[in-house]
């Protein structure tokens, strides 16, 4: 388990690092922090000639509010992002999220984008991103280009990003004050890969549903608000057509089942979490008059 | 012996290995320096399960950067043996595959290059043709008599075949009032210690007269009569194969028994190579290649009176071994053997055990070792009886309990079960559990739907393995042909310097136990000194130290018999200094009081003489104490148990020393929306003789029972429909992270054991062998309130979420794939 030869280069500045993809394109790989990149590199699945180490790049180290959302450099590491204090007022699904991923260890070493950028099929970040409609800013000597979450993940970790181009961040947008959310997953160890995970949010007049069952890219579904017998019609749809190819059939048929129980219970909970919400807003208006 | 507390106790304090462990300061095989020149190797394993070879070129690997030697199967032909085998079999392992792989994993090739990088590339410059074959993938298939052979020329794949009878079990099974059944499979999986294998091989070609010898340095812990083996397939007197132990180890659970096959492969390597090469075991090869505990598939009945009362029992059991049966197996069964009747006396007994090889990882050692597959079978039965009769399990066990005045009892199959007392352990363990409390909530739980259940499980614990229990699977001619095998050498030795301090050496290789700690308390409170005066040393080296054919770490021996020979080395090396010292003190030797590092007569405490001066005598006036015999400067002592005999003309056998007991019992609720299992309350009661050290015995029981979690709720070896492996990472290989493992309440009665020194017994496995199947237990009975209860009996492990889920669909008269209604369970 030992790497296949390659060059390291640590990169400064985002200039060199453009300049390096536009030279060596495909042959190169954007090392950030290395979760997911080690353990492929170790067991020879992709074999880069040059490794472009970002992770001490300062640029690339910002997390931003904007007067929308969130800006998140491509070297920002999920543990930073889950200690912004601001995480659960602005992005609460995030919030929820991002305790799933890995476990302490692994989120302060793993960058957010560098999950994006693997886009694994069972990965939270991902799915978070397309329920939230993030978009991804992507760049090279050409310029940059931003891209909404549904059109960047094509298929079990392939993405859109081209091979001179890389992750410069990412951009989540706020929550509505007014949108409950909630995060459910199901593995077969508590910090495990998870088998099932459901994000849902709850609007005052529509609900969202993003599924990660096994299958190759997250999926977002809308609906208006429901009862609960039409949701699980709905659901039901989701669970049957499903894209799986689990390793065993039992496997298949257990996630077609959780994505029917766990999504019930993940827009309940986003509405709960909505009405809460609405709750504690009309005390404050009240306070205030 | 007096047992003063703190300083001098010799049951508390804190262990001696643990400040060099926490601060990185261990030392494992890996971090001990290697000769200038060594070289690093990486081996080449096959990626097909059955395929023959074309053809392995291994020509542009040899001309890779920084590669010195490739070592291939005609090196191998050349200068080794396949290793042995315990039994007459019609295909034995080579160190390299040569016309055909039987498994994923199989070594191909061995490249030695400047560092592991550069042989790792060199790897893929290896060419290898490969003709499928099809493989055997499980029992089933094994048996067929028209599928594929594991091996291409076998006859069949089932290599062993013999059945056993004890008392009159067709009598009592033809007359039983009940007969209770149960189909069991129990699947592959290992224990995974953090550290994997190391092996540093040297070739020496002047030794041995110019025949050549080897020096290895490895963690392998054992047991050493696979020494034996490795100097047979090196072909070289034992005397040239000099092994030698790093002084720590990063757990074994037994698995790291299985690198004497690296360890002969890496030998050979070194003389291809004309340098020492040095071989790391990576996770991917441990996870692979290493070793696996059988998969078994069993049948077992019982004869049952109304009360519960088992009269007879039969086992027919298959194990698949993997593709070669690689030594000590077919241990798995032969460990277990005598004692198949467990807790309970039953002297009706039938027994048909074969052996199927199959192309998968071969098997071995593994913690519990043989326990894990034989209670699944039997503790799963207990409770099926307790269901098909409607009669309360603990009443069950109660009933079928060996007496307390029984022991030491013998069992149907030969087991002499030392000591115990079975009722009282239980009594103990559900007090501890508050069960009244337990099955209160359980009602409650019910009455709101939830899925609520109670298990338990009764394990005898083996430990200190008989030498001579593997040939119980010949027939007692074969036996009476190879000459008797029996016993369980411990050896140790004490020494003193010549400033008058103790060296311990002894012939195990602790794994992380506390070895050292253990044995300095016991000679420290011999000499009358603290545990910090005394130096133990476990880094055995085969050529210098005292070791026999049962050396090693492995079937707990440490306790009851290694512990147990340090105690009477010391006493012995006591009592000669109090010879030699007796006329200083103007007593007789027996009235030398040794206490607080000086010595005085018995009733003349003010007469003191300094403890380090007259141990170190002898060092400088030799002359002075010859009278009374040689100078009392080093003890060693063989001890082994005195009821370890050859298996009986009859096939009975004694396979372990002493058995412990454990009692276990689970209280959990399984979540009808995601089929996860959460332990409400875990007892584990353990009667292991008299407890050397209590905190070290918790130690032990609470990492075994994590590992039996796992085995019990996530952990399988996996392999897909072609035989290619599928867990050869820990992110498919799912062990129980802290998160996942509740705490055990941990409960002990102590009977000492009459057959060691020190009365105590091994603890290190018994949850390996309870665990999983009072787990198992406990989800059967949650299952058991659905109105199918029925179509969810046939429990397999792992008990994964999703398994779980579908037993519950089908209880509720589902097909597993429909949609379930939504009801979550409230999870504390």
């Amino acid at each position: 388990m030992k790497p296949a030869p390659f060059e390291y280069v640590r990169i400064d500045h985002p200039d060199e690092l453009s300049a390096l993809l536009t030279e060596h394109g495909p042959e190169a790989a954007v090392l950030a922090g290395g979760q997911s990149l080690m353990p492929i590199l170790n067991l020879r699945l992709r074999r880069p000639r040059v490794l472009l180490d970002l992770s001490r790049c300062r640029a690339l180290h910002d997390l931003t509010p904007t007067s929308g959302g969130l800006q998140i450099g491509a070297a920002v590491t999920q543990a930073t992002v889950l200690s912004w204090p601001r995480l659960a007022h602005q992005v609460p699904l995030l919030a929820l999220a991002l305790p799933h991923v890995g476990n302490p260890q692994i989120r302060s070493r793993g960058t957010l984008c560098g999950s994006l950028a693997h886009a694994h099929p069972q990965a939270e970040l991902p799915l978070c991103l397309a329920a939230l409609d993030g978009e991804i800013v992507l760049r090279s000597q050409r310029g940059e280009r931003r891209i909404a979450a549904a059109d960047f993940f094509i298929a079990a970790q392939k993405t859109a990003c081209r091979p001179d181009e890389y992750i410069a961040q990412a951009h989540i947008p706020c929550q509505s004050i007014d949108e409950g959310s909630a995060f459910l997953e199901v593995a077969v160890r508590v910090t495990g890969q998870a088998q099932v995970a459901c994000a849902a949010i709850a609007g005052p007049h529509r609900l969202r549903l993003a599924v990660l069952a096994g299958q190759a890219t997250p999926q977002v579904h809308d609906y208006p608000l429901l009862p609960e017998a039409d949701l699980r019609d709905q659901l039901d749809i989701i669970a049957r057509s499903l894209a799986l190819s689990c390793a065993s059939a039992d496997d298949d048929a257990y996630r077609r089942q959780l994505v029917v129980s766990l999504g019930l219970n993940a827009l309940k909970q986003a509405q709960r979490a909505r009405d809460r919400r609405a709750a504690v807003d009309a005390q404050i208006m009240e306070h205030r008059r | 012996m007096s047992e003063r507390a703190s300083r001098f106790g010799p049951s508390a304090g804190t262990r001696v290995e643990d400040a060099a462990l926490l601060c990185g300061r261990g030392q494992f095989a890996d971090d001990l320096g290697c000769k200038p020149g060594t070289l690093h190797a990486a081996i080449l394993r096959s990626s097909h399960a059955h395929a023959r070879l074309r053809g392995v070129d291994v020509s542009a690997a040899e001309r890779a950067v920084g590669v010195r030697a490739v070592l291939t199967a005609d090196d191998v032909t050349r200068w080794s043996r396949p290793l042995l085998a315990a039994l007459r079999v019609p295909v034995l392992q080579p160190v390299l595959a040569k016309d055909a792989v039987h498994y994923v994993g199989e070594p191909l090739a061995v490249v030695l290059a400047e560092n592991r990088y550069l042989a790792e590339d060199a790897l893929e410059a290896i060419r290898v043709e490969y003709e499928p074959l099809p493989p055997v993938l499980d029992i089933a298939q094994a048996l067929t008599l028209d599928g594929p052979r594991a091996h291409a020329d076998l006859a069949q794949n089932i290599v062993s075949d013999r059945s056993y009878c004890y008392g009159d079990p067709d009598a009592a099974l033809a007359a039983a009032s009940h007969r209770v059944r149960l189909q069991i499979a129990y699947p592959r999986n290992t224990a995974t210690p953090l550290e994997c294998g190391v092996v540093v091989a040297e070739h020496f070609p002047d030794g041995n007269g110019g025949h050549g010898a080897y020096e290895v340095m490895s963690n392998f812990t054992g047991p050493m009569s696979l020494h034996a083996v490795m100097a047979m397939a090196l072909q070289v007197p034992e005397s040239h194969l000099r092994l030698r132990f790093p002084r720590d180890v990063g757990g074994s659970f037994g698995t790291k028994q299985s690198l004497f096959s690296a360890i002969v492969l890496l030998c050979l390597a070194a003389r291809k190579a004309g340098a020492p090469v040095k071989w790391v075991e990576d996770r991917r090869e441990h996870m692979t290649a290493a070793t696996s505990a059988t998969a078994r598939r069993s049948h077992i009945e019982a004869a049952v009176q109304d009360d519960g009362r088992i009269a007879a029992l039969s086992f027919d059991q298959i194990d698949d071994v993997g593709a070669y049966l690689r030594a000590p197996e077919p241990a798995t069964f032969y460990r277990m053997h005598g004692c198949l009747t467990g807790a309970y006396a039953i002297q009706h007994l039938r027994v048909r055990n074969r052996v199927v090889l199959t192309n998968k990882t071969p098997t071995g050692l593994v913690r519990g070792f043989g326990g894990p597959q034989v209670y699944f079978a039997l503790e799963r039965l207990v409770q099926r009886i307790a269901v098909q009769l409607g009669l309360d399990p603990l009443d069950v066990y109660r009933r079928n309990f060996i007496a307390k005045d029984a022991f030491p009892y013998r069992a149907a199959a030969g087991a002499l079960i030392d000591s115990g007392d079975y009722a009282a352990t239980l009594a103990v363990a559900l007090q501890a559990a508050d069960i009244t409390a337990l099955r209160d909530r359980q009602r409650q739980a019910r009455s709101e739907g939830r899925l609520y259940g109670i298990g338990f499980a009764a394990v005898v614990e083996p430990s200190i393995s008989n030498m001579g229990y593997v040939t119980a699977a010949l027939t007692a001619e074969q036996r009476a042909h190879a000459g008797p095998k029996q016993g369980a050498l411990a050896a140790a030795t004490v020494q003193i310097d010549p400033l008058g301090g103790i060296t311990v050496g002894i012939d195990s290789m602790p794994a992380g136990q506390g070895h050292r700690t253990v044995c300095a308390q016991r000679v420290a409170a011999v000499f009358g000194l603290a545990p910090g005066d005394i130096v133990v040393n476990s880094e055995l080296d085969t050529q210098k130290d005292a070791w026999s054919i049962a050396a090693g770490n492995y079937s707990c021996r440490f306790a009851g018999a290694v512990a147990g020979a340090v105690q009477i080395a010391a006493q012995r090396l006591r009592d000669r200094v109090a010879q030699h010292c007796a006329d200083l003190l103007g007593c007789a030797p027996q009235d030398v009081v040794f206490a607080a590092g000086s010595l005085h007569a018995r009733g003349q405490p003010e007469h003191i003489l300094p403890l380090a001066r007259v141990l170190s005598g002898p060092h400088w006036a030799p002359a002075l104490s010859t009278e009374a015999g040689p100078p009392p400067l080093r003890e060693t002592v063989f001890f082994t148990p005195e009821t370890l005999h050859a298996p009986s003309s009859d096939d009975r056998v004694n396979a372990s020393a002493t058995y412990g007991f454990v009692f276990d019992l689970c209280a959990l609720e399984i979540d009808r929306t995601t089929g996860r299992v959460y332990i409400d309350r875990y007892v584990t009661a353990h009667d292991a003789g008299r407890l050397l050290h209590p905190a070290l015995a918790d130690g032990q029981v609470r990492g075994g029972f994590a590992q039996a979690l796992g085995a019990a709720l996530s952990e399988e070896l996996r392999y897909d429909g072609q035989g290619r492996f599928a867990s050869q990472t820990l992110s498919d290989y799912l062990l129980p992270t802290c998160l996942d493992v509740p705490a055990p309440i941990i409960v002990h009665t102590q009977t000492p054991s009459p057959f060691t020194p020190l009365g105590a017994k091994g603890i290190g496995e018994g949850n390996s062998m309870s665990t999983p199947v009072c787990i198992a237990n406990a989800v059967a009975d949650a299952l058991s309130s659905l109105p199918q209860s029925e179509h969810c009996q046939d429990l397999r492990l792992p008990l994964t979420p999703a398994t779980v889920l579908a037993l519950v669909a089908g209880g509720q008269g589902q097909a597993a794939t429909g949609t379930v209604a939504v009801q979550t369970g409230k999870i504390r």
